[in-house]
């Protein structure tokens, strides 16, 4: 029997690694993989609700990662977190085709899902980047440094080892405002952590109280500094946007209007 | 801390700062232990950028503005009628670690006027970092100047607290010197480079037997050159920064297109334009030299003592040498691959990896990121036909020039109509 499947699972890496298993556990013939929110379109095939489980995922994994280069499993990583519409499949067939070349498969860039999977996951390397430069705490009057973010692609937990180890000696909070979770190091461990907003959290002018004392002068001083640090003679919007892309300018306490 | 004043300070101190171009906080390891501040991996980052477009990675300001000495091309010259400020230590080192904890910066570039002499200026410096080090527990990236005739107890001292040393040498021949800051001694500039090179090299030897030896400037040294501010060839400059590759290890050489700052018979006039091409030309050249195996000679020499404005520096050299193309994607080894015009260091490595499964072809080099508009008349692969037949290298050129477009054209075509 030649019939399709679509199949759904929980957002998980370890529910998409499931999905793979089960792939090959059932011997499906996979047409799209759906995260959690997407309905499924494909009016012509089966649909197949994935439950995630731990050591089918580990499995894969574990197979996976004998074959492939350290490259090659980071890539995979990274390109997960893409969340990208239709990477889930891209996945499934990378998979495939180093499962049945076993071998190492990372440097096939002629292979168009190989550079796909290497171009997402150099997307979101790039944006894991922006984010450990644009971050910018504000000292709160509990003293943590506190942070919002509404990354492109879910890169907190790639960004966790970097501001753990730069940060060791401050309390600090950094939020994904878009998946509604965050870091929070209590000076041993960062831990994921959810937090209720009011509205308009976040920017100093509305939350004085929430704010040290000092907050607005050092921001004021930083702003001070950029604008002062600029060549007028030199000036090059195009090249300045095209480095601090107009998206990004509401965390920059240099750029944002709001932040006075 | 008294904001209004270090508002102040901080606004002339870093306007005076800004010319200096060097703004690098890569190549230092330095690991956070016993959780202290910060944490250097090796990778910079650029946490913001002017409207120049200039990377804002380090916190970057003079100590002081007061300068005994009137050189030419500088702001700071005493004869320059301007407001003038000077930090205090322990501002400094405020200021450096509430921007830090705000991750506004990867740390300090603190350079300064010379004030008294050159000893008095670095030692102040040094306490500084030493202060950011020692009391702080800081990890970030620390750039210090080596002021010019500084000694070399000074230093040793200043190499164990910073990541990077650099003295700019400003004017790329010693006439030049001599013309635009008659005070200053060439041999001024290159004593401190000399003993910071061989403190690193002796560094890397005892640390090959003991672990422990503290870390010395780890982040090597850089160097600065003025381009335009007297009359020196693209050849005279590109020579210049090859000696200091070579002879003091710089980690990088910058050029920095001179900015008219006052009128001064000596130098070009007010409102002249920066020569933002020809630095840009200088640093295509620097790359090749550092990373794609170019001989300075090769790029430039007595017959092309000037770099092309219209096409790149390989693109140029490859269309006076076609007797090395073409080149075979499929078979080349790296070093030739990565003379091939508009294939860039990314791409020789994907070709690499990519040929071991298959022949590329013309679809697959377009796919990895090759600029094919220049690559094709350079290269065979597994399509059929070579693009240049038998085109002459005028004819590539016009060809490529015709069917691209470059951020500069303007600048040039305006420039060339006049004949």
């Amino acid at each position: 029997m030649n019939s399709t499947t679509s199949l759904s699972y929980d957002g998980s890496l370890n529910g998409l690694l499931t999905c793979i298993f089960l792939n090959y556990e059932e011997k499906l013939q996979v047409v799209a993989i759906h995260p959690p929110g997407i309905a499924s379109e494909e009016l012509f095939s089966n649909h197949l609700e994935v439950i995630t489980e731990k050591p089918k995922a580990e499995r894969v994994w574990k197979a996976f990662k004998k074959i492939a280069t350290a490259r090659g499993v980071k890539n995979i990583y990274f390109a997960y977190l893409s969340e990208e519409p239709g990477i889930e499949l891209e996945i499934l067939k990378y998979f495939q085709h180093t499962f049945q070349r076993k071998e190492s498969i990372d440097g096939d860039f002629a292979n168009s899902h190989v550079l796909k999977i290497a171009q997402t996951a150099k997307k979101v390397s790039r944006e894991k980047h922006r984010m450990e430069a644009f971050v910018r705490f504000q000292l709160t009057k509990d003293s943590i440094y506190f942070a919002t973010i509404e990354p492109d692609f879910n890169v907190l937990p790639v960004i966790k080892h970097h501001f753990t180890s730069r940060y060791s000696d401050q309390e600090w909070i950094i939020y994904d405002l878009k998946r509604k979770f965050g870091l929070y190091y209590n000076l041993t461990t960062t831990n994921i952590i959810n937090i209720d907003f009011a509205k308009n959290s976040g920017s100093s002018e509305e939350n004085d109280y929430f704010f040290d004392s000092h907050e607005q002068d050092f921001q004021k001083l930083w702003k001070n500094y950029f604008e002062a640090t600029t060549i007028k003679s030199r000036i090059n919007i195009r090249l300045h946007h095209q480095h601090v892309p107009k998206r990004y300018w509401k965390y920059l306490i240099e750029k944002n209007p709001l932040h006075n | 801390m008294m904001f209004d004043r270090i508002k102040e300070k901080l606004e002339i101190l870093a306007d005076a700062a800004k010319y200096d171009v060097s703004c690098s906080s890569s190549g230092s390891k330095r690991s956070n232990k016993n959780k202290g501040l910060g944490n250097s991996d090796g990778m910079g980052i650029c946490h913001s950028y002017t409207e120049d477009g200039r990377c804002v990675s380090l916190l970057k300001i003079l100590l002081t503005n007061h300068c005994i000495f009137d050189c030419a091309y500088c702001v700071t010259r005493r004869s320059n009628d301007i407001k003038r400020a000077a930090f205090k230590v322990q501002e400094v080192v405020d200021l450096t670690i509430n921007f830090y904890r705000r991750n506004y910066i990867e740390g300090l570039f603190l350079s300064s006027g010379i004030f008294k002499d050159a000893d008095f200026t670095m030692e102040r410096l040094i306490q500084v970092a030493k202060k950011l080090r020692l009391e702080e527990n800081f990890n970030g990236y620390i750039h210090l100047k080596s002021i010019p005739g500084a000694s070399d107890e000074l230093m040793h001292e200043a190499g164990l607290y910073a990541d990077r040393l650099s003295v700019n040498i400003e004017i790329p021949t010693v006439s030049g010197l001599k013309k635009l800051a008659p005070e200053k001694d060439h041999a001024d500039f290159i004593k401190p480079m000399e003993k910071v090179k061989n403190e690193i090299i002796q560094y890397n030897s005892e640390k090959k037997l003991i672990k422990s030896t503290p870390k010395y400037a780890p982040a090597g040294q850089s160097t600065q050159m003025i381009v335009g501010a007297t009359g020196e060839s693209d050849r005279e400059i590109m020579l210049s920064a090859n000696h200091y590759y070579k002879n003091y290890n710089m980690k990088r050489v910058y050029y920095s297109g001179y900015v008219p700052i006052r009128n001064d018979p000596r130098l070009p006039s007010l409102g002249s334009q920066v020569p933002m091409l020809r630095e840009n030309r200088l640093y295509q050249t620097d790359w090749l030299m550092r990373f794609y195996g170019f001989e300075v000679n090769e790029l430039l020499n007595p017959q092309f003592p000037n770099l092309d404005v219209e096409v790149d520096p390989k693109l140029s050299w490859a269309l006076r040498n076609p007797q090395h193309f073409p080149v075979d994607i499929n078979r080349a080894e790296k070093e030739t691959l990565l003379r091939i015009p508009g294939v860039g260091l990314k791409s020789v490595s994907k070709i690499l990896n990519a040929r071991k499964y298959r022949k590329l072809n013309y679809d697959h080099l377009k796919a990895i990121g090759v600029a094919l508009n220049r690559a094709k008349y350079f290269i065979i692969c597994d399509s059929r036909g070579w693009e240049t037949k038998d085109l002459g290298s005028a004819k590539i050129k016009s060809l490529i020039l015709r069917n691209s477009v470059g951020k500069f054209r303007k600048e040039y075509s305006s420039q060339l109509s006049l004949f």
